[in-house]
Parts: C-alpha cells; sequence; structure tokens
C-alpha cells in the first residue's frame, strides 16, 4: 500500500475531516470513559445535555467560547506569519491588567468610552507584550517560542504581585484579587439570566474584521506571503519587520481581548485564576480551525462546548473532568492527522 | 578483458512530459573512471538516483556483477557495492567520524563490541586509499574536504564496488580537487570502478578513462581516454545551435547600472558598467559568487565598499524600493520568486501590492483583470488566477515570474539563472523575452552557468572567479576556450592576486 499526493483536494474530504476527527476522539475517549466506569451509553449523552442542552448550558457554552475566539484568533493571525505566538496567557493577564489599571476607579467615563476605552488599552497592553518576543525576534534571533512562553510566567508573576500588594482589594476578605471594575466597564449581559454578555458579539465582530484583514488587505497578503515562503516575500520588497511587528500587535491584541473581555464581562475583578489556560487552548482551536478566522469561531465553539459536556458529565458519573483536555487533545490530533491524510490518495500495489 | 561489475541497459524515465533519461545504456569495468558529463537537466542525476534506487526506472535492467539489480531498493545497491557521493553530503556534525560511518552499517546492537573492529577497518581502508582521517573527531570540525573523504569513506566501508560521485569538485578548492583525484586513481588502481559525474570539461578530460556525454536525457557521444579534445565534448554536451532570437544591432544606449570597485559578502572589488539595449553576461563555475552578486543587484545584500550606480542615481537599497526605482529582478531559485501557496493571482501582485490596493485594501477586481490578462499575454498555463502557483511547472513558474517582472517594462533587469532546469521550449521563450526587453532599450545582467546561452544573448561577457569579476568582453572576442581558461582561474588577475 503506498500513499499518493492528490492535485486537488475535494469539498467533502474538507468537510469530512473535522467530523472524522470527531468520531475518532468520541472511540478513543469512550475507551476513557469505559475504563473510568462510566456508561458509556449515559455518560455520551449528558455530555451533550451538558454541553448544548439546556438554556443554561448554551449560555455557558456561548460565554466560555468568548475568550477561546479571541485567543484562538490571536494564535491564528501570529501562526499565519510563522510567529509562534505561544504566549496568548500572558498577553490575556496582560490584557486584563491593564484594563484593571485604568477600569477600577482610576477613570470615571460613561459606558460607551469606557468600555471601548478598556479594549484598546488592554489591547494594546497584550500587543506590547508580544511585540518584545518579536524585537527579540528580529534584532537578536532569540526563538519567540521561548520568549513567549517565558513572558506568560513574567506577566502572572507581576498580576501575582499586584494583587497580593498594591492593588489588593481591601474589602476582598483578603483574597487575593484587586478592585473591580466600576460599573460603566462592565460588558452588560445579553440574555436574562445568564452570564452571556457583550464580549462574545465583540469576539464575533473581531472573526469577522481579522478575515477581511487577512484576506482582502495588503498587509494580510503580506502576512501570508511571509508565513508562506519568508525568502520569496522578501525578495519581492514584503518589509519582514514592518510585518512581523505588526503581526505582533495584532496578535498579542487580540489576546489581550479575551483578558479584558473575561474580566469585564464575566470575572469583574482581576484574580490569578481568571483563565484556565484559555492563552494554550487557543493553539489547539486555532490549529482546529486551520488558522482560518472564521473557523476560529466554529472550533472555539466545539471546543467549549466540550469543556462545559465533559465539566457535566464528571459530575454526573464522578469521572475526571480533565477528560475534556483528553477530547480535545485527541481531537486536535485526529484532525491534524486527517488533514494530512485528505492530501494523499490510497493506493493498494 | 574482466567482464563489467556495472551494466546499464535500455533506462528509460519520465517525469510527466519531461523525457528524464531515454533509452541509456552503459558499461563500467573494474579499476575504470567513467566520466557522466552533461548540463543542467540532461539526465545525469536522475540516471545515478535510478542506479542508486531512489527512483523507479520506467523501462530498462541494471547488472552488477552480471546480476540484475533489483529495482528501487537503495538497500540492494548497497548491498551490491554501489556506493555514492552526493553533493550534499549526509553526515551528522555532532557525530564523530567513526559513528558516522558506523551508522546505518552496523548493527545498533551492542555497539561497543563493534566499534573496535570498525575503527580498526577503517583505519585500514584509510591507509589502503590514502584517505587520512581521524576516526574520533567530529564532523562538524572537518573541512569540506575532509567531509568528502568521509562520505568516500562510508561507502568504501559498506564495500562498494562502485563508486559514484556527484559533481564532487563543485565545493573543493583546486587544491582539494587535485587530492581528490589522486585518491579516486589509487582507489582504481586497486579494482575499484567510479562514475564521476561533472558539468567540467577540464576534469572529464584529466581523470576518466571513458566519457559519456548526455544530452537531454539520451546519450549523445561516448569517448575513449585520448580520443576527444574539449572541443568535442563541448559541442556532444550543447548538441545542435540553439535557435537563438535575431538581435538588432543595436548600439549601446546610456549607462544604466555601474558598480565601482563594489565588495560584499562574497564579492570582491566587482566593476562594470552596463548600457541600455545591452546585455552583460556572466559566466563562471558554480559558487564563485553569482548568487552574492544576484543578491546585490537584487537588494537582499549591501555592499561593503564601493557604490552602485542605477542611471545617475545611487542603486537604492532593499527590494521594495529597487521594484520601484525600475529594476527587474529574476531570481536564481524559483522557490524564492513566488509562494507557492498563494494564488497565480497573488503572486503576479506580489511586487506591486500598492498600485492594487486602495487604503491598504486590496483591489481584488483590479487584481482578477490584471492576472488574467498576463496569463493570456505571456501564454502562462493555468487553470485560472485563483489557482494556487503551486500547481505550475517549473517553466510556468519562470513565465510567471517573467510576466510579474516585464509587464513593468523595467530599465534593469537581473535574471540569475533564468533557464536552469527548462525544457527547450521554455528556454528559447525566456532568450526572447530577455532579447525583446533589450530591444526596447533596457540593460540586462544576464547571470548564467550555459555558456551557450551567454554566447548567444550577450552582447559582452565576463567570468566570476573566486568573488571576482574580469573585464567585460565583446562576445565577438570571446571563445569558448578563452572563456573556459577564464571560469578556471587562469589569466584571471583577480584570481591570481586572490591565491598569491
Amino acid at each position: 500500500m503506498r500513499l499518493e499526493p492528490r492535485d486537488h483536494c475535494p469539498w467533502w474530504l474538507l468537510a469530512a475531516a473535522p467530523l472524522g476527527a470527531l468520531a475518532v476522539a468520541l472511540v478513543l475517549c469512550g475507551l476513557l470513559l469505559v475504563w473510568a466506569g462510566a456508561p458509556l451509553t449515559e455518560a455520551y449523552p449528558a455530555l451533550l445535555r451538558g454541553a448544548l442542552g439546556s438554556r443554561f448550558a448554551i449560555s455557558e457554552t456561548l460565554t466560555r467560547a468568548t475568550p477561546l475566539i479571541f485567543t484562538g484568533l490571536a494564535v491564528a493571525v501570529a501562526f499565519r506569519a510563522k510567529l509562534w505566538n505561544i504566549g496568548a496567557e500572558g498577553q490575556l493577564y496582560a490584557g486584563a491588567l491593564a484594563a484593571t489599571g485604568l477600569g477600577s476607579g482610576l477613570l470615571a467615563l460613561p459606558a460607551a468610552l469606557m468600555i471601548p476605552l478598556l479594549f484598546g488599552a488592554g489591547a494594546l497592553a497584550g500587543g506590547l507584550v508580544l511585540l518584545f518576543s518579536a524585537w527579540l525576534k528580529l534584532r537578536l534571533r532569540v526563538d519567540e517560542v521561548v520568549t513567549t512562553l517565558m513572558l506568560n510566567y513574567v506577566v502572572l508573576l507581576l498580576v501575582s504581585y499586584l494583587v497580593f500588594g498594591p492593588w489588593k482589594d481591601p474589602m476582598a476578605m483578603g483574597w487575593p484579587q484587586a478592585m473591580p471594575v466600576v460599573d460603566e466597564g462592565i460588558l452588560p449581559v445579553l440574555w436574562p439570566r445568564t452570564r452571556l454578555h457583550l464580549g462574545l458579539p465583540i469576539a464575533l465582530a473581531a472573526a469577522f474584521l481579522v478575515w477581511l484583514l487577512m484576506d482582502f488587505s495588503r498587509w494580510g497578503l503580506e502576512i501570508r506571503a511571509l508565513g508562506l515562503n519568508a525568502g520569496a516575500a522578501v525578495f519581492a520588497g514584503v518589509p519582514l519587520g514592518a510585518t512581523v511587528l505588526r503581526t505582533a500587535l495584532l496578535s498579542g491584541g487580540l489576546a489581550a481581548c479575551a483578558g479584558v473581555s473575561e474580566l469585564a464581562g464575566t470575572k469583574g475583578y482581576l484574580t490569578l485564576d481568571m483563565s484556565p489556560g484559555y492563552g494554550y487552548t487557543g493553539i489547539a482551536v486555532a490549529m482546529l480551525a486551520g488558522l482560518h478566522p472564521l473557523g476560529v469561531v466554529a472550533a472555539a465553539l466545539a471546543v467549549a462546548a466540550v469543556y462545559n459536556g465533559a465539566d457535566s458529565m464528571s459530575r454526573g458519573f464522578g469521572v475526571s473532568s480533565y477528560l475534556a483536555d483528553v477530547m480535545t487533545a485527541s481531537g486536535l490530533l485526529a484532525m491534524l492527522v486527517g488533514l494530512l491524510l485528505i492530501r494523499y490518495r490510497w493506493r493498494w500495489a | 578483458m574482466t567482464p563489467p561489475i556495472l551494466e546499464l541497459r535500455n533506462i528509460d524515465k519520465r517525469f510527466g512530459r519531461v523525457h528524464a533519461n531515454r533509452d541509456i545504456s552503459l558499461t563500467l569495468h573494474p579499476g575504470e573512471v567513467l566520466a557522466l558529463l552533461g548540463e543542467n537537466g540532461a539526465g545525469k542525476t536522475t540516471l545515478m538516483n535510478i542506479l542508486f534506487g531512489h527512483y523507479l526506472a520506467d523501462a530498462g535492467e541494471i547488472h552488477v556483477a552480471g546480476e540484475r539489480l533489483s529495482p528501487g531498493s537503495p538497500a540492494a545497491a548497497l548491498a551490491a557495492g554501489i556506493g555514492m557521493v552526493h553533493q550534499h553530503f549526509a553526515l551528522a556534525d555532532n557525530l564523530t567520524v567513526l559513528d558516522n560511518i558506523m551508522v546505518g552499517s552496523e548493527s545498533l546492537w551492542r555497539p561497543w563490541q563493534s566499534r573496535g573492529a570498525a575503527r580498526r577497518r577503517l583505519l585500514a581502508l584509510g591507509q589502503e586509499f590514502g584517505l587520512a582521517v581521524a576516526p574520533e573527531r567530529p564532523v562538524g570540525e572537518l573541512s569540506v574536504g575532509e567531509r568528502q573523504r568521509v562520505e568516500i569513506l562510508k561507502a568504501l566501508y559498506r564495500g562498494a564496488r562502485v563508486l559514484i560521485l556527484d559533481e564532487p569538485t563543485a565545493v573543493l578548492t583546486p587544491q582539494e580537487s587535485e587530492a581528490l583525484f589522486a585518491t579516486l586513481r589509487q582507489m582504481v588502481s586497486r579494482g575499484l570502478a567510479v562514475i564521476f559525474i561533472s558539468h567540467k570539461l577540464h576534469e572529464a578530460l584529466s581523470l576518466a578513462d571513458r566519457i559519456l556525454v548526455l544530452r537531454q536525457g539520451a546519450v549523445s557521444a561516448s569517448f575513449a581516454r585520448g580520443e576527444v579534445d574539449r572541443g568535442q565534448l563541448a559541442a556532444a554536451m550543447v548538441g545542435h545551435e540553439l535557435t537563438v532570437p535575431e538581435r538588432g544591432h543595436t548600439a549601446p544606449g546610456a549607462p544604466i547600472l555601474r558598480l565601482e570597485d563594489v565588495s560584499a559578502p562574497g564579492l570582491e572589488n566587482i566593476s562594470f558598467t552596463l548600457h541600455q539595449h545591452e546585455i552583460l553576461g556572466i559566466a563562471g563555475v558554480a559558487g564563485n559568487g553569482q548568487s552574492a552578486l544576484a543578491d546585490l543587484l537584487g537588494g537582499l545584500l549591501a555592499t561593503t565598499k564601493g557604490r552602485v550606480w542605477l542611471g545617475e542615481v545611487p542603486l537604492p537599497g532593499g527590494p521594495a524600493r529597487l521594484v520601484s526605482a525600475g529594476v527587474g529582478r529574476i531570481p536564481e531559485d524559483r522557490a524564492r520568486g513566488v509562494v507557492g501557496d498563494l494564488s497565480c493571482a497573488e503572486n503576479l501582485i506580489l511586487e506591486d501590492r500598492r498600485l492594487f490596493s486602495r487604503l491598504g485594501w486590496l483591489r481584488w477586481r483590479a487584481i482578477g483583470d490584471f492576472a488574467r490578462e498576463l496569463i493570456n499575454a505571456f501564454g502562462i498555463s493555468t487553470p485560472g488566477p485563483a489557482a494556487p502557483a503551486r500547481g505550475l511547472s517549473g517553466g510556468n513558474v519562470q513565465k510567471l515570474i517573467l510576466a510579474r517582472t516585464l509587464t513593468r517594462q523595467p530599465r534593469l533587469i537581473l535574471a540569475a539563472q533564468p533557464t536552469r532546469g527548462l525544457d527547450v521550449g521554455a528556454m528559447e521563450y525566456v532568450h526572447g523575452e530577455l532579447v525583446r526587453a533589450r530591444e526596447r532599450g533596457a540593460g540586462v545582467v544576464l547571470i548564467s552557468e550555459d555558456l551557450e546561452e551567454l554566447l548567444a544573448l550577450a552582447d559582452r561577457v565576463a567570468v566570476m572567479y573566486r568573488g571576482a569579476l574580469s573585464e567585460p568582453l565583446p562576445v565577438a572576442q570571446v571563445t569558448a576556450t578563452r572563456l573556459g581558461l577564464l571560469m578556471s582561474g587562469q589569466g584571471f588577475a583577480g584570481g591570481e592576486h586572490h591565491a598569491a
């Protein structure tokens, strides 16, 4: 048996890849579930109910998808330019940090100004964090995988210092958290009696804008050309430094929006456990989406559904909720293998 | 006469429309050096890859010492005693010489037992063939010539009876080449057979017992030692006269490009002047600074000394400014010319992004019209403007690059190896376009390893040797012999100076 490369990939195969990946992930995790002693015929329906089975479940999935759309976009944009941004988590906290600094009493503005200001300031902070790594890469050829990853800890330790020290809220009964965001900065709830907030439409708009930018703008063409073939892009006159720095600002800014959205939309105040690894999960989301901005929305919703469903399943059957991580990871692996395989035709020789 | 150690019978191989090997037969006896001569794309490497089992021939058989070699299996070729030294060495820099030689030939099981024996065998082989290397030195510390010795020893260690060397001197200094030739002579005197692949005439003439010339995939001539001279070999390599577009006798115009004593990494004190209506050919053996010159004129390399003038102004730095100053560039490496995963349309406007965008947004309708126009005008064979450039053949990729470059009517054209690897039709197309640009008034710098191409197209020819450039000579005063001498550094003021 041998694999031969295909010239063209039919659309139905492209569509089949994610579905096949889902099936593989379900089967693999089914084995784990059986091993953990949960009845499959009840556990999987419970997962589905927990993800989408009620008004509450749907709203929670959407709420959870919101930061994943932002971090997924951040990673997708950077990876398109082959800028390996592993630091969305740190950029997320940098965004929340900046928004807390401006939004918890320093300024008094109406909501119509305060919310855009918080997003803008947060995005700038996150963008600057990644800009630093990108600058190190350009000037000193420091590997951005290392610097972005390490900066996650730097930012997190800074947050830790602030919420335990100077920014600690005296009214929080000793909990390490910063002063809450003022009412004008809080993102309004969209669906009564749920947590779903304005962050979701902002995230969707961001995905749409990023798609337009990547596919229909000159900067987007430059970013794509640079990522696909840096030698040819530079030869054709694409400015290497400017493009990398632009990409870094955009990517870091998008990741930071996840932090602002979580801060002002769900938490209300800055803590150290604000993100359960949204920055890292964003990598999986972006890869599942094939780095396509609109695909990121779908992938973020799917991953959020899996996490929510697995949480509720774990409560019902006493299995670990880490199963959600395993499911996302095996789904991602199956998806990547699938996307590789559909480029080939199977020949029996 | 001893029976042949190697026999290739009627080898035939096609890649799509390219007929890479046509009915090639050859025999090789122990103690013999066979030179396989041919231009780029003549099918030398394909033939050797078939022999070594990397490719499957469409037809034909290979016999080693009378036994049929099972096709498509490098392991079978190795076991039959065929050793190959590639142009690009397959050595791990961080391992020692001995480790590199043992990897793949000794069992990994209990390596410490075999290591002593392997070391003794390696030293004995080195002694026998005059290939001294220190077994425990890391390969990363060795010179290029020493690494090549390790590759040869690796083949010998595996029991090679036939040693194939693919362009072995391309990376060597003349002294290292001489040392290699001495080694090869010693090896054949002990009964080995050597196939020596080259496109350098004098090496084939000085080393080989027999010379087989390939042209366009077929054997075009076969000579025994001493019955051929340079001129006959060159004629056999190039074959029929290439049809060259008529060049009008246009008088050169004003200077368009002037280099004054320019140095850069890989370039030493280069001076020349190129005029409008003129093609300046740059010849030279690969790796003598042609790439650096192309990079310099393409905006990718900065000068360390000297000045470059474009007309009356300094040549601007960086690809983007060069493009807007009216310089058209055809890169040496086609992978550098197009982004395979972008569409043909996107590749066609990659240099002119600003012209095709408004407020930062790409004007897709204008881009599509422009791309369709160029695809028709240049006869690029593609499903459409939106099809990825990856799907194009080599010749069509080159047409795409030409279309992008020439549509802006550049004043200065830098063409680096513009026909490398192209079939004859595409080659003639490229030649026609370059001559048309010259008629229009452009100055063209044509860097090529193909002497016939240079002599046919250029108004003046200069030779690069070790980063220096000879005085450009009018093509009427140039003979292939004189170019060949210059290319080997003889009669080369810069080269002698460098060696002194």
